[in-house]
């Protein structure tokens, strides 16, 4: 591509300005500057070409697809089942929820109700995985604005949820956890018991990153009024997520589409007022609290119960049943290689991920496999926006409205 | 009929080609040169008041003669409902208008969409690329007709022979 291809605009000198005699003759002209494809703070692969005006930004084009894949087309060539551990590469610092998005989309698809059981661990495990993307999210927006002390207290915390993952599905990162009607496994008593410690144990250290921000006065010059965005604007481009409620809408699909156990609980969707950093880093925080207020409901609700719905045309059977039974082998084999019969039709379905609204298009002309699978990447949808918002900011300004997306390369690009 | 869908059929009786409700979702498939239309009626409408852009997406059918599908899903957060917009265009007039004058984040998705599917779009600001290179002249990857191992261009790499 050629640079001069990405200048669509030039300022010059106004020459009916009155003041226009006065000025001296000096030549100006913008600056492009190449951010990334290799710099910390673009959290993966991206690159941004920005022009510059002194250290004003002017305009900013993001040049994305360093981490394409073709998720979506490797998912006409498989089964609904052979997708799930794709899904773990999208956003692959919260592998949970995006198999959480992906099931439901195909519970959608095919009629499934997912036993209560499932549900509530479904929801529990959402949530850690909230916590453990907020946690992530304000270690590294902190260490990119030059605050680095709270990057090493969040992920201290993060690396106790991880650990607690582990336990649960054998993995940190690429859980592949969540199955269609249900879940993998069922928690040990042991990982309750490190559930309730963990949540008897993190409430004070919330405390502890917002002494650490709050008094800093970096932090805070570099984040208030920085990054603006109205209401009405962020709503147009698809915003969603804590960008979306930090301009005050109180759009969250938890509340306005309830599914799984997030009907039976309580909690509050925290909205912001001015749109800006600042009030997305206090929605997030805010976030992790109410997350650990839906897992402590969670943990007292459920019951004992089947964690994976009875549907045998689609769902797996249960793993010690298939090492001990010959049909059951059959079943999973057949459901592996072959899938199910899905209807034909389409549907959407959206989850409230910790970035935003992170939905599935899935159009099915019958048989195993999805003819045309669409992911909504909030990543993808923010950085829309990245233009729009930078303009007229700091140069340095830039990292903090990236950091303030919570971006992922993966999800971004697919 | 769902009572969306009558309003739009009423509204633009030429343009409106049938309604789908399955699942819980809505979906309308208009024709191409009403797709604007319909759209700016769902944004400007204080009835529709679709302020929510939620996704643009492109599905290949081609058995048929209308080949490319463009779906448009649009959200309002005021009156709580879901609206699927769909139209068809034929693959040697693959274009239709763009929704970037009525949401702005219609800007990137579309573009996926040209980038993916090759379907263009009628007075986009900035149609180029942007999950491929933008030198990429191989087609477009999510058409059918495009093998999912790519190409064939891996092959013909250079690789450095083994000295022994």
């Amino acid at each position: 591509m050629k640079l001069e291809d990405q200048r669509t605009t030039v300022y010059k000198v106004d020459p009916d300005h009155p003041e226009t005699e006065s000025l001296p003759t000096l030549r100006t002209e913008e600056l492009l500057l190449n951010m990334g494809p290799q710099h910390p703070s673009t959290h993966g692969v991206l690159k941004v070409i920005l022009e510059l005006e002194g250290e004003r930004l002017v305009k900013s084009t993001p040049v994305m697809g360093f981490l394409h894949r073709g998720v979506e087309k490797l998912a006409e060539g498989g089964t609904y089942h052979q997708f799930i551990p794709h899904t773990d590469r999208l956003d692959y610092v919260c592998a949970m929820y995006n198999n959480f998005a992906y099931c439901r989309a195909i519970e959608k698809l095919m009629d499934i109700t997912v036993p209560d059981r499932a549900e509530y661990l479904r929801t529990i495990v959402a949530e850690v995985q909230r916590i453990i993307g907020h946690l992530f999210w304000l270690g590294t927006q902190a260490l990119d604005i030059g605050a680095m002390t709270v990057f090493f207290y969040t992920f201290r915390d993060r690396e106790i949820l991880l650990d607690w993952f582990d336990e649960l599905c054998g993995a940190r990162l690429t859980t592949s956890w969540y199955r269609i009607g249900g879940v993998e496994k069922d928690f040990t008593p042991s990982l309750f018991e490190k559930l309730k410690k963990f949540l008897e144990y993190f409430p004070p250290k919330i405390d502890e990153y917002v002494i650490f921000l709050e008094k800093n006065r970096i932090w805070l010059a570099r984040t208030r009024g920085v990054a603006v965005i109205s209401a009405e604007d962020a709503l147009s481009f698809g915003l969603s997520g804590p960008t979306l409620r930090g301009s005050g809408v109180d759009y969250d699909l938890r509340k306005y589409e309830p599914y799984s156990a997030y009907p039976r609980c309580e909690f509050s969707v925290p909205v912001g007022k001015n749109g800006d950093t600042y009030d997305r880093y206090w929605i997030r925080v805010e976030e992790i609290r109410e997350s650990l207020k839906i897992v402590t409901q969670c943990l007292e609700q459920i019951e004992p119960g089947p964690i994976l719905a009875d549907v045998p045309s689609v769902t797996l059977p249960p793993k010690d049943r298939v090492f001990t039974n010959l049909e059951s082998m059959i079943q999973q084999f057949k459901l592996f290689s072959q899938g199910f019969e899905a209807p034909a039709g389409e549907i959407y379905c959206g989850t409230e991920a910790h970035k935003g609204e992170l939905g599935f298009y899935i159009v099915s002309t019958g048989g195993g496999n999805p003819y045309r699978l669409k992911i909504r990447a909030p990543s993808f949808i923010h950085m829309g926006a990245f233009d729009f918002m930078s303009r007229g900011y700091m140069i340095a300004d830039a990292i903090t409205l990236f950091g303030s997306y919570d971006i992922v390369m993966g999800e971004c690009d697919r | 009929m769902h009572a969306i869908a009558e309003k739009i059929q009423e509204k633009f009786p030429a343009g409106f080609l049938n309604a789908q409700e399955w699942r819980g979702d809505l979906a309308i498939t208009v024709k191409r040169e009403a797709l604007h239309d319909v759209c700016t009626y769902l944004r400007r409408d204080p009835d529709m008041d679709c302020d929510y852009f939620v996704h643009v997406s492109s599905v290949d059918w081609p058995d048929d003669e209308e080949r490319f599908e463009v779906v448009y899903e649009v959200y309002s957060i005021r009156k709580r409902h879901r609206i699927r917009i769909k139209t068809r265009v034929p693959e040697h007039d693959c274009i239709v208008d763009s929704m970037t004058d009525l949401w702005y984040g219609a800007d990137f998705m579309e573009r996926e969409v040209f980038d993916m599917m090759g379907i263009r779009f009628r007075n986009h600001p900035d149609l180029r690329r942007i999950l491929m290179p933008d030198d990429y002249t191989e087609g477009y990857p999510l058409r059918k007709d495009f093998p999912v191992q790519g190409k064939g261009w891996r092959d013909s790499f250079d690789f450095l022979q083994d000295p022994n």
